[in-house]
């Protein structure tokens, strides 16, 4: 092996120009993606509700508010719990590591399992999807976001597998680190979607 | 835990504001500042992007740019 072939390796570990590490400056960029594609769902939104004449349902006229509420009180405690992951692992209390980890997966569960609750009972008033554009937007944007909420579920999983397995240190825990911007991350764009979708 | 308070209680004023019956303009004018103002606590704090370096933050705000620019032609075009 050439000692041009062994630096550009050890590259790969060292902090980039943004003076972060290059997975975490990787999930950055992957969420700045992420901005503009919430983003173009947000503007289609906007478009086709005020750009119809019909009027769409006033708040808690078709959708649950207090459940959905209660589902984004859930999704922030899963937040916190990341949080203290994080800082569990960055004192090298392996245990909490793990505690916290499982627990923010289970709660991220809980929020799609809630959500899951809620479809049902839509689909059950016939509330679908085909059910004009108030119900296409509905489905496209939350479902978007559930899906992000499951893939991050099970990203969680996997962290928290290796944490069992001790895969992560005081010193190196960059996926604990990476795992937890995406997951505030789909905090955020719920806090934002909540919000338009819901109770605007 | 005072930015999960802060969150928890931003998000239960959202709720009691969305149908105190203010005109509609003041309502979804007050709605988007309790989002946003609840969006960059979780960034500030939860994703640490206060505490992270300049280029990063500028990276993490770039997209906010031609999104603001489209949501504001869109909203232009429609009222």
């Amino acid at each position: 092996m050439t000692s041009h072939s062994v630096d550009a390796g050890a590259s790969r570990f060292e902090p980039t120009t943004f003076k972060v590490k290059d997975k975490k400056l990787g999930m950055w960029i992957f969420l700045a993606s992420e901005v503009m594609f919430f983003t173009g769902l947000i503007g289609s939104y906007i478009i086709l509700r005020w750009g119809t004449a019909t009027p769409w349902p006033e708040p808690g006229e078709v959708l649950n508010v207090p459940i959905t509420a209660g589902n984004t009180f859930l999704l922030i405690c899963s937040s916190v719990t990341m949080v203290k992951a994080f800082a569990a692992i960055e004192d090298g209390d392996q245990k909490m590591l793990k505690v916290w980890l499982l627990a923010t997966a289970i709660i991220g569960a809980c929020f799609v399992g809630v959500q899951a609750y809620e479809y049902n009972e839509l689909i059950h008033h016939e509330f679908l999807p085909s059910s004009g554009l108030y119900g296409s937007t509905f489905f496209t944007m939350t479902g978007f976001h559930g899906f992000h909420v499951t893939v991050g579920v099970l990203c969680m999983l996997w962290v928290t597998v290796k944490a069992f397995r001790g895969g992560y240190t005081q010193a190196d825990h960059q996926g604990v680190e990476i795992i937890g911007l995406y997951w505030h991350f789909v905090d955020l764009v719920w806090i934002i979607l909540f919000t338009i979708v819901y109770l605007i | 835990m005072l930015v999960f308070g802060g969150l928890a209680a931003l998000t239960a004023i959202e709720v009691a504001v969305a149908f105190m019956g203010f005109e509609r303009n003041v309502t979804v004018l007050i709605l988007i500042g309790l989002a946003v103002w609840k969006a960059l606590l979780v960034a500030m704090y939860f994703m640490h992007l206060k505490w992270e370096t300049r280029a990063l933050k500028i990276l993490a705000a770039a997209p906010f740019l031609p999104a603001a620019i489209m949501i504001v032609v869109v909203l232009m075009e429609n009222f």
